[in-house]
């Protein structure tokens, strides 16, 4: 357990790695579900870009939060490809704009940065809650985080209240029908499909949340 | 899966290396980021026509490289879309002084990979445009759908384009008449069997003996419908008639203003083909449909063209913008005029298409 309730430099390396974990672990799940409403490349997309930051993270030891954001979003934007190349990418240069030179994030900065990473994804894509996509996940998670967060219960219970959040709205996809992106050509043949985008955007936030939590009391 | 490949992970490269050496005439590739290019780029003078999407569509953009069609296209891997760096690349690369015309199927990942290049090409002081392609009338509305998807009209487009640039016309010129073509190209395509990208393995849908794909984009994805298989004379008029009776086709979209370097949202129509109208029809084939059943689906477009009033002026039949080794076709039909035509007819030379010279 940390004296402050912050997340720090080491715990964003921590994150990007468990980030990495997860999603090369996902790999072929992710790709599934994409095969069923989409073009059967997410899974390896994401796992290429996570990959791509985990070979940066030696560099990126040295730099303020802001700076390794940005690394983040760069390396997204140029290793991914597709539409969560751009979009994940915009998510984490807009995170870095929010906590430029910091060292590290007060809870409620922590929101900032989500926020702002929320904003980024939904400017770039212009998709709104409902279309099923990785805003589905993301917007509930936000919310979730900013009603913890502000009702005075300290990080690691606010983020595990994003996480909860982020499930619960990938598993709300199912039912949707999809307006954005490639699922949206199907029509209602989209509907009873899980969102690959809401759920390779709740195993991000489930990471973060373990890169900080790991060994603290809640 | 059986494949001629060495790696799924190397496959995109090794076919891109592969071109190149085939064709040290026509065009080059450049690595990290990828993207092949005329062997005499730059064209000193000329508008730079750029394109790119997802790997897996061949010839389709690399091979169209070449002179009186592309400048540059960006490869992503397959069925993926490219990233900014590499058409930012392309763009430094290729640009002749004259700025850079950007052709873009509407995809959301080819949309938003092209937006950001656009942002960088223009923070670089490039004259940048760019025109979305989306003529794919499975797709019935652009409010609750991503809009219509870039198909067959890709083709023709980057080939009349192609020849603008080459004969000289500057961008604001060149995008206009890209916007002209793009919105007077009709599409709709089918599919017998699914294809199987390398890196996952296995197809990427399940199609019975028995059962078609309807409305099928160019990604291996499911269609709008599945259907019982029908004759090719059957598949010919569905196909033909979804393009004959589409009506007016509006849509939002975003367009980069370079004179305020900021994106606006713009509304385009397309009009529906009207009796009297002249087109250039093209019967693609998915990758694993062979030419003599092409001809079959054509005899039969052909008909059905000159029941309704339609003048099929030039036709393209083949596979140009294919899905790995789908088995299936789509029908396109682009309505041209004297000027366009003369474009159409104008001399190409590239590793995928070539006439005239």
């Amino acid at each position: 357990m940390t004296d402050r309730d912050t997340l720090g430099r080491k715990e964003i390396a921590a994150w990007l790695e468990l980030a990495a974990d997860a999603l090369q672990a996902a790999r072929d799940a992710l790709t599934e579900l994409d095969a069923a409403i989409g073009d059967a490349d997410h899974g390896f997309n994401m796992d290429r870009g996570f990959q791509k930051v985990r070979s940066l993270l030696p560099t990126l030891s040295q730099q303020d939060i802001g700076s390794m954001l940005k690394s983040v979003g760069m390396a997204l934007i140029g290793s991914v490809g597709g539409a969560a190349g751009p979009l994940y990418g915009t998510g984490f240069l807009r995170a870095a704009a929010v906590t430029s030179g910091q060292q590290e994030l007060s809870p409620e900065a922590v929101g900032s940065m989500l926020k702002a990473m929320l904003a980024g994804i939904v400017e770039r894509g212009r998709a709104t809650p409902g279309a099923k996509t990785m805003v589905d996940a993301m917007t509930p998670a936000v919310e979730a985080y900013d009603r913890a967060q502000t009702t005075g219960a300290g990080l690691c219970p606010a983020l595990q209240a994003a996480v909860d959040a982020a499930e619960e709205g990938v598993r709300a996809t199912i039912p949707m029908q999809a307006t954005k992106g490639r699922a949206s050509y199907l029509g209602e043949r989209s509907i009873g499909h899980q969102d690959p985008g809401a759920t390779s955007c709740a195993l991000l936030l489930k990471a973060l949340h373990s890169a900080v939590c790991r060994g603290r009391n809640a | 899966m059986k494949k001629l490949i060495n790696s799924p992970n190397t496959f995109v490269r090794e076919s891109l290396e592969g071109m190149a050496r085939a064709h040290p005439d026509l065009v080059r590739v450049h690595f990290d980021p990828t993207f092949v290019y005329r062997a005499d780029a730059p064209v000193l003078g000329k508008v730079a026509l750029i394109s790119g999407g997802g790997s897996g569509h061949e010839p389709m953009h690399g091979g169209f490289v070449g002179h009186g069609m592309l400048d540059a296209a960006c490869p992503g891997e397959v069925f993926t879309s490219p990233t900014p760096d590499q058409m930012h690349e392309a763009a430094k690369a290729v640009h002749g002084g004259a700025g850079v015309l950007f052709l873009v199927k509407n995809y959301a990942g080819d949309v938003m990979n092209f937006e950001m290049a656009t942002e960088l090409a223009h923070a670089e002081g490039l004259q940048i445009a760019s025109v979305l392609v989306d003529d794919d009338v499975a797709v019935k509305d652009s409010l609750y759908t991503q809009g219509r998807r870039g198909v067959g009209a890709t083709v023709l487009v980057e080939k009349i384009c192609g020849a603008a640039a080459q004969k000289g016309y500057d961008l604001a010129r060149l995008t206009t008449l890209a916007r002209r073509a793009a919105l007077n190209g009709r599409s709709m395509g089918m599919a017998l069997t699914s294809c199987t990208v390398p890196a996952k393995g296995s197809p990427t849908f399940e199609l019975g003996e028995g059962e078609m794909e309807v409305g099928i984009g160019i990604h291996g994805e499911p269609g709008r419908q599945r259907m019982p298989l029908a004759p090719a004379d059957s598949i010919a008029d569905m196909l033909s008639q979804a393009i004959l009776d589409d009506p007016a086709y509006t849509r939002t979209i975003r367009e980069w203003d370079p004179s305020t370097a900021a994106w606006k949202e713009i509304s385009l129509v397309s009009e529906p083909l009207r009796r009297g109208d002249r087109v250039v029809a093209f019967v693609n084939s998915m990758g694993g449909t062979p030419l003599a059943e092409l001809y079959v689906l054509y005899r039969r477009l052909d008909e059905a063209c000159a029941g309704s009033g339609i003048h099929i002026e030039r036709t393209l039949i083949g596979p140009y913008i294919t899905s790995l080794e789908m088995q299936g076709a789509s029908l396109t039909l682009l309505r041209v005029d004297d000027e366009m035509l003369g474009l159409w007819d104008a001399p190409v030379k590239t590793p995928g298409l070539r006439w005239g010279i």
